[in-house]
């Protein structure tokens, strides 16, 4: 039988190991810092997650883009980036219009329920994004190895 | 050496947009998760893929810790000739791994 100080030690422990997360405001930053003085409109990027996920460690996430992927007129970047993670940034892509379609999917970790927020940058210099809310039950990166 | 898939066409016409699925075998350890010594293991990613068509850059990605496990990336191109694609994984640790595929390019 598990008594209370057992309960209470193992709370104290999960607090220790659980890291430092991001914050809005470091989001905030790394944002800036990837679309520059262009500050990001919403639309004509769309974020594809699901709203509810039961397991944090493989996510998948696709964005799309709507663009002619020309030589005139493509996407140069796109990121994605996230609040509540230890780290903010997630992934950064660089497309051109070798792509023929601006839409990457890939799978991602995440620590807790949190924003997510895509980002594209035309050749243009114009910033796109797409935030996204959402509830993750089983969270990544807070388990560790079986002992 | 990694394991690595990569699913795309062998064949296409010219002009034709194809998926290009890419998977590299990688523990992706974040350097945030604790060992069975309760220790925070030490941080082991992929940092950087790319992939090259007939030895133009036509996609890259900067992957950071929030990556899954076993890191998996898809993206289109454009056929354009018949040639190789070249896909790159580098990483911590001093990962690099190089694959290549071969697309045959038919006239529209």
């Amino acid at each position: 039988m598990i008594g209370r100080r057992e309960v209470l030690a193992g709370l104290v422990l999960t607090a220790f190991v659980r890291p430092a997360s991001a914050t809005p405001e470091r989001m905030a930053a790394a944002i800036a810092a990837f679309s520059g003085n262009a500050t990001p409109k919403p639309g004509r990027i769309h974020l594809e997650i699901a709203k509810l996920i039961d397991n944090g460690n493989t996510v998948p996430i696709t964005v799309t883009v709507e663009s002619p992927m020309s030589a005139a007129d493509h996407v140069t970047d796109i990121a994605i980036f996230n609040e509540r993670n230890p780290e903010t940034e997630v992934i950064r892509c660089m497309l051109g219009p070798r792509a023929g379609k601006a839409e990457v999917s890939t799978r991602i970790r995440l620590a807790t329920s949190q924003k997510l927020v895509a980002i594209a940058r035309m050749n243009d210099g114009s910033c796109w994004t797409h935030t996204v809310d959402v509830i993750v039950a089983l969270a990544a990166c807070l388990e560790g190895e079986a002992p | 050496m990694a394991r690595a898939l990569i699913h795309m066409p062998a064949t296409a016409k010219k002009g034709e947009i194809i998926e290009i699925r890419a998977l590299i075998a990688h523990p992706m350890e974040t350097g945030y998760r604790p060992g069975s010594d309760g220790k925070l293991l030490p941080q082991d990613v992929i940092r950087r893929f790319s992939c090259s068509y007939n030895g133009e850059r036509i996609f890259a990605a900067e992957l950071h810790p929030a990556i899954s496990a076993n890191p998996y990336i898809a993206f289109f191109t454009v056929a354009t000739d018949s040639g190789t694609l070249e896909f790159s994984w580098a990483g911590d640790k001093g990962f690099a791994q190089t694959e290549r595929m071969s697309l045959t390019v038919s006239p529209a």
